[in-house]
């Protein structure tokens, strides 16, 4: 298989550009997706190359856009609405998880609603308190709702291929700040990667940590300088949230015996908190410390840089888990 | 016969729009009791009175076109052909009904009738209803798609979110407002700014067509000139049709602290249901023999319907986690 080199962006771009020539019912939405080739670059000469027909700027309506996405999903096709920033997403709440999330199931399995909503997520840009909230356990949280945290450009492409082949509602979280910082290989060859397949990023035996979307980097980084200190840690990734991938998650924590679990979202009521719980539950037996937790402070996203690095997880206070997961371990 | 006002449709299409108003009618009077007696859980959301206006933008429609609906919905399924029996097993929480028990009263839908769901968030449909017509110009078949809402749903958001955007891509959309008066417990002069949506409309770059949505042949032509328009390619249109609901808002609530008697009493000599039978019978279509047979039928096939749901089953507990995911 030969690979290249692509950025975050790049991958996205590629997908959508893959389904859209392959599937006619793709069609894409949002603001200033189309002949401005998206605020962010993720859909670039797709505009030029499909057309206004299938690649559309919506006015600023989150909730008329994403709605009017529900209804042609309920008719036959595959819209991808974007929101631009994820944080916009509130405003179209009632159609995400009042209607697409449950027409399946209120009708008794009459209809499915195959929309796939890509949305931001991600601070560290000093965009301040409404531009950079990461929200995916919102959805989560809602039966019908499928949801995917890619932290690569090789998953991004792979699991962006599969959403717009899933007969669901899928929301497909993409963290800004990755998208033209961080590069990774992408074969040339197609491939897909499935919903509710976690991945061992990287290998280790003395402690799990478990990150998703930019904190897989921000943990693989600290796994490094964990390595300096004789520290094994093995970073798993579970790409996905529903559907989630427990299996892996439990084998690794059964065979390590400690877990840091690490979120760009809020710490209360958050990712961590479900996949501590998994945890707790699948490797009791194995733990040798409490979980640890690693989120966003609960503090609305601060301006400020310093505040806002404060805020957002990072390698020293990952490496600080780990260290009071190793110091909270029983004796043998 | 009279002849001084020659009948503007068809006999048998009036026969008809007759036959799905009655159906509505004492469909509604039937779950009131299903629901007084506890055969039924949950609420119940009438639209009795309201008859004219699902029937006549229905009997506009064909089969492939689509319809929206909402917590008041009973009326538009069986205007657009959905069939009592699991529509009151739907009702009653069963699994021969509709949705197999999982929606109830207020979810309703029948897909391939083109029921595209009736919907509890109050205007909760507007935006699959445009996507539908979204879907339609692109399938470019002269599909249509009709939104039902009520009064309560103008002052919705997405409402002037979708009609931007059907006005701006000239969606084959027909926005039907059942104007029945009041916002649950309020007039809807109270909570809307102006003279009302069709006004609104216009303003936003449609037609906005007001009609006495009592009188069903009104209704009909009405609807029948925006939907060809919107099947021709036209753009989106919305007709708002000025009712009442006989009942409260939900059948817990008699609607009397609200309304006056005078006030029910003056819609009730404009009941679309007596208004039909007239135009019937004076324009010798059907006798008033025939008129009588016609509504035992109807009322015995519903009363059928109560008895059969009450014998069908619960849905199984295994179903509870079936259709979460395709």
């Amino acid at each position: 298989m030969s690979t290249r080199e692509l950025t975050f962006a790049q991958a996205i771009r590629e997908a959508l550009d893959e389904e859209l020539a392959r599937d006619e019912r793709v069609v894409l939405f949002g603001e200033d997706v189309g002949a401005w080739g998206g605020v962010f670059r993720t859909t670039e000469g797709l505009y030029e190359k499909y057309g206004p027909e299938r690649v559309i700027d919506t006015p600023l309506s989150e909730e008329g856009y994403v709605g009017l996405a529900v209804g042609i999903a309920m008719t036959g096709m595959h819209p991808v609405p974007e929101i631009m920033f994820g944080d916009f997403i509130t405003l179209a709440m009632d159609q995400i998880v009042n209607q697409a999330a449950k027409m399946r199931y209120m009708t008794g399995g009459q209809v499915a609603v195959p929309i796939t909503i890509r949305a931001t997520m991600g601070g560290g840009r000093s965009s301040g308190a409404q531009h950079s909230q990461s929200w995916h356990a919102w959805f989560a949280h809602v039966p019908g709702l499928k949801v995917a945290v890619p932290a690569t450009p090789y998953d991004a492409k792979g699991l962006l291929k599969s959403a717009l082949r899933d007969p669901n509602p899928v929301l497909f979280f993409e963290d800004k700040v990755m998208y033209h910082k961080i590069k990774g290989p992408v074969p040339e060859e197609e491939y897909l990667i499935p919903f509710g397949v976690a991945d061992i990023k990287r290998q280790g035996g003395d402690v799990t940590i478990v990150a998703l979307s930019r904190m897989v980097h921000t943990a693989l980084a600290a796994a490094e300088k964990l390595a300096q200190e004789g520290i094994s840690a093995e970073v798993i990734d579970p790409r996905t949230l529903t559907p989630l991938d427990e299996e892996t998650l439990i084998q690794s924590v059964c065979k390590t015996g400690g877990a840091v679990i690490v979120d760009e979202g809020y710490t209360r009521f958050g990712v961590t908190a479900e996949l501590a719980a998994v945890i707790a539950k699948g490797a009791f037996d194995y733990l040798d410390a409490p979980i640890e937790r690693v989120a966003a402070f609960d503090v609305p996203i601060p301006f400020s840089p310093p505040l806002e690095f404060a805020t957002i997880p990072d390698e020293e206070r990952i490496i600080q888990a780990v260290h009071r997961v190793l110091e909270g371990r029983r004796p043998q | 016969m009279n002849n001084r006002n020659p009948l503007p449709i068809e006999p048998d299409l009036l026969i008809e729009m007759y036959r799905r108003m009655l159906t509505i009618r004492f469909f509604e009077e039937a779950v009131f009791d299903v629901y007084r007696k506890g055969w039924m859980p949950g609420l119940a959301h009438l639209s009795d009175g309201q008859e004219a206006t699902p029937v006549g933008v229905c009997m506009a429609l064909r089969p492939e076109d689509t319809i929206t609906s909402t917590h008041r919905g009973h009326g538009h399924i069986i205007a657009k052909g959905g069939q009592v029996e699991p529509m009151m097993a739907e009702v009653m929480g069963k699994v021969s009904g509709y949705c197999r028990g999982k929606g109830g009263e207020m979810h309703i839908a029948d897909v391939s009738l083109g029921i595209l769901g009736a919907n509890g968030i109050v205007g909760g449909g507007l935006g699959i209803a445009a996507g539908s017509a979204f879907t339609a110009k692109r399938e470019g078949k002269g599909r249509v798609s009709v939104a039902f809402f009520g009064d309560g749903a103008v002052n919705q958001g997405l409402w002037y979110e979708t009609a931007n955007m059907a006005v701006l891509w000239k969606l084959p959309l027909i926005y039907v407002c059942e104007n029945n008066q009041y916002t649950e417990f309020t007039h809807w002069k109270k909570l809307t700014a102006g003279e009302g949506l069709a006004t609104r409309a216009r303003a936003m770059g449609m037609p906005g067509v007001e009609v006495d949505g009592n009188d069903i042949v009104a209704v009909y032509q009405a609807a029948r000139e925006l939907v060809e328009a919107a099947r021709c390619g036209e753009g989106p249109a919305t007709l708002v049709c000025h009712t009442i609901r006989y009942g409260g808002h939900h059948v817990g609530d008699p609607g009397t602290a609200y309304r006056t008697k005078e006030e029910m009493e003056e819609w009730r000599k404009k009941d679309p249901i007596q208004r039909c039978e007239r135009l019937l019978v004076e324009n010798g279509i059907l006798s008033p023999q025939e008129i009588e047979a016609t509504r035992t039928e109807i009322d015995q096939r519903i009363q059928n319907a109560v008895q059969q749901a009450r014998q069908d089953p619960f849905p199984p507990i295994e179903e509870v986690h079936e259709h979460v995911y395709a």
